[in-house]
């Protein structure tokens, strides 16, 4: 039903991310293309999480520049901006559901923020939202009453609330179950099967990488930014790099057998 | 789905065909822009078959969703077909999955009768008031274990917990005895100048602060202000497991973060609450210098026959107690804190609310006492 646009989905140009003084990346540039599943990998500290929320514009980077379909994002007026937000989605590591509201009500907010849309209308959508993500029969708890892996589902229906071109998921298996995990991985294949949304996924969970990824940047701490780019499975066959190969054969063959 | 711009917006027409509405949408359909809607596109025709096509649509997202199944309900409703075989298999699904949903979405009953309610209430109470008996129960236990074993006591998160309770808490403390024992001795001369007592302005803020008004006030301030804190700091660690941890290594959160609390706030409201006394007799000699003119030694001469050393011990006993009032109740609240941000804000909240409560039940207890005793 969608046409591919010219542009890229995001595109990342020599950002710098730090806090303070503190230079956590540098240099960082790379895009993704509509539709793609992308992953942001690397071992803890290296900057991951960081990188995600100077793409998200919860930090500004301290140089370069984040871009939407084409659009600056970073230094965007606050319409533009607010235009952009529209976007994307977001599921952060904690789900961060907000506790006083209920599943529905959580879905919902998107919604009543950035649509004229009836509030029964908004009620279908935020039940439909749910019911994708395997909420149905939830909508009126509230998040202290689910389990982990349900709040994780209940944070992505929220992401998914305005129908966005792009998701970002902030470890979306930390803390879950193997099967739980698998079907949230699942669950993202199923997104972007049906919507043809881009979903950028910052992980280090082996089994989700090889399962759904279609590219990967690897992030090191040492460096301070990305020392390999590509297919996880081509990563981990070809690359010459020791600290690709130990971070991706780890999980990919249980034991160390190459 | 995709969010880059295109030009033309959602619209809808729709033409009968004999008894068929044939029904084209076309342009760009996204839920956060503008679309139209089913009762204007009938136009109060009735057809009894409608049929759907999206050949002409550019994007779609759950707005061209909300559109079609408000076509489903109507044709339900009215007994019309609807024709969604032009639809692709990718939008038939989602319209299937948005109709199920529809119907298997019921309410969540949370409500309940009136005698459930008043028997979950008791219980609430009866819970709530058995939690406090083994809460001191436990307090007590704890410091006679410390008692024995004092080396086991955290002397250095005492010494802490004092200077945060207690020197922290000075200037506060200091500027609300001042200014009561202000307005004690304004609201106590209107009275006794129009009997030409102004002398006995002295006696009204000396009794009032050492007997009652220095210790009640100190107390209420350090549930505030340090019960709040205790609280909302238990309560955190216990969000953050923290409690467990302690469990799990055999280590009594009692002995390890109550007892060094409780200690530092029963010395420091006593002496908190003599600081008080002291502020508030010195706001009242301010007001009866500068307004009765009343000289300060003549104000102090006329305070000390009428206040003596049982009025002042009556006052300590009070502070102490109400130490142990704001102690117990910011610690308790701390560790029935549920695990999350708000519960950690309810325990706060619910922290001062009990504190304020049992001081002032625990004040006229003191006063009744003191009366049956005559001190």
């Amino acid at each position: 039903m969608s046409t591919v646009p010219s542009t890229h989905a995001i595109e990342v140009e020599a950002v710098t991310c730090g806090y303070g003084g503190n230079v956590v990346l540098r240099d960082v540039s790379f895009t993704v293309p509509p539709g793609e599943i992308f992953f942001i990998i690397g071992g803890s500290g290296c900057g991951k999480s960081t990188l995600l929320r100077h793409l998200i514009g919860i930090h500004l980077p301290t140089a370069g520049e984040v871009r939407f379909f084409g659009a600056p994002f970073n230094h965007a007026d606050a319409a533009t901006r607010r235009g952009l937000l529209k976007t994307f989605g977001v599921l952060y590591q904690s789900a961060a559901l907000w506790s006083s509201l209920t599943l529905r009500e959580n879905v919902a907010l998107p919604l009543e923020e950035y649509t004229d849309l009836r509030q029964r209308e908004i009620e279908e959508i935020a039940t439909l939202k749910l019911a994708q993500v395997g909420l149905t029969g939830f909508e009126d708890y509230y998040p202290a009453e689910i389990s982990g892996g349900m709040k994780k589902r209940a944070g992505l229906a929220r992401a998914l609330a305005l129908d966005p071109a792009i998701v970002f998921l902030d470890e979306p298996s930390a803390g879950l179950d193997p099967i739980t995990s698998r079907k949230l991985d699942d669950l993202v294949l199923e997104i972007r099967e049906m919507f043809g949304t881009t979903l950028v996924v910052v992980s280090h969970e082996l089994a989700s990488i090889f399962s759904i990824a279609d590219r990967v940047i690897m992030l090191d701490k040492s460096q301070k930014g990305i020392i390999a780019e590509g297919k996880p499975r081509e990563l981990a066959e070809r690359s010459r790099d020791p600290r690709v190969t130990e971070f991706l054969y780890r999980g990919d063959r249980p034991g160390g057998a190459a | 789905m995709c969010a880059a711009p295109a030009a033309n917006s959602a619209t809808v027409t729709a033409a009968l065909v004999g008894d068929v509405l044939e029904v084209a949408l076309a342009g760009r359909w996204r839920i956060t822009e503008a679309r139209p809607h089913w009762a204007d596109v009938l136009a109060g025709r009735t057809p009894r078959w409608v049929k759907v096509t999206v050949d002409q649509v550019e994007k779609w997202d759950s707005s061209l969703l909300l559109f079609l199944f408000e076509v489903r309900q109507w044709t339900r409703m009215t007994g019309a077909y609807l024709d969604t075989e032009a639809l692709p298999a990718k939008l038939q699904a989602l319209l299937a999955q948005l109709s199920r949903s529809h119907e298997t979405s019921v309410p969540f009953d949370r409500s309940e009768n009136f005698i459930t309610a008043v028997g979950h209430a008791t219980m609430e109470v009866w819970k709530k008031g058995s939690d406090i008996s083994h809460f001191v129960g436990e307090c007590t236990y704890s410091a006679l274990k410390l008692a024995k074993l004092p080396h086991k006591f955290r002397w250095k998160d005492c010494v802490h917990e004092m200077q945060q309770c207690g020197a922290m808490a000075l200037p506060i403390v200091s500027l609300i005895s001042f200014l009561v024992g202000l307005t004690l001795a304004y609201t106590g001369a209107l009275v006794l100048r129009q009997y030409g007592g102004d002398i006995y302005v002295a006696d009204l803020v000396g009794l009032s602060m050492v007997r009652e008004m220095g210790a009640l006030m100190t107390g209420i301030v350090l549930a505030g202000r340090t019960g709040a804190a205790f609280a909302a700091h238990l309560g955190n660690m216990k969000a953050n497991e923290e409690i467990d941890a302690l469990e799990t290594l055999g280590i009594s959160p009692v002995d390890f973060l109550v007892a060094p609390r409780l200690l530092a706030l029963g010395v420091m409201m006593p002496l908190l609450s003599l600081y008080a006394n002291c502020l508030g007799i010195a706001g009242g000699m301010t007001v009866a210098a500068m307004v009765l003119e009343i000289s300060p030694t003549a104000f102090w001469v006329e305070m000390l026959t009428i206040v003596d050393l049982s009025d002042i011990l009556s006052g300590l006993i009070k502070a102490a107690t109400f130490g142990a009032i704001v102690g117990l109740a910011g610690c308790l609240r701390g560790l029935q804190a549920e695990r999350s941000a708000a519960g950690v804000g309810r325990a706060a909240t619910s922290a001062v609310v009990t504190a304020i409560l049992f001081i002032i039940v625990a004040d006229a207890i003191y006063a009744v006492i003191f009366d049956i005793l005559g001190i």
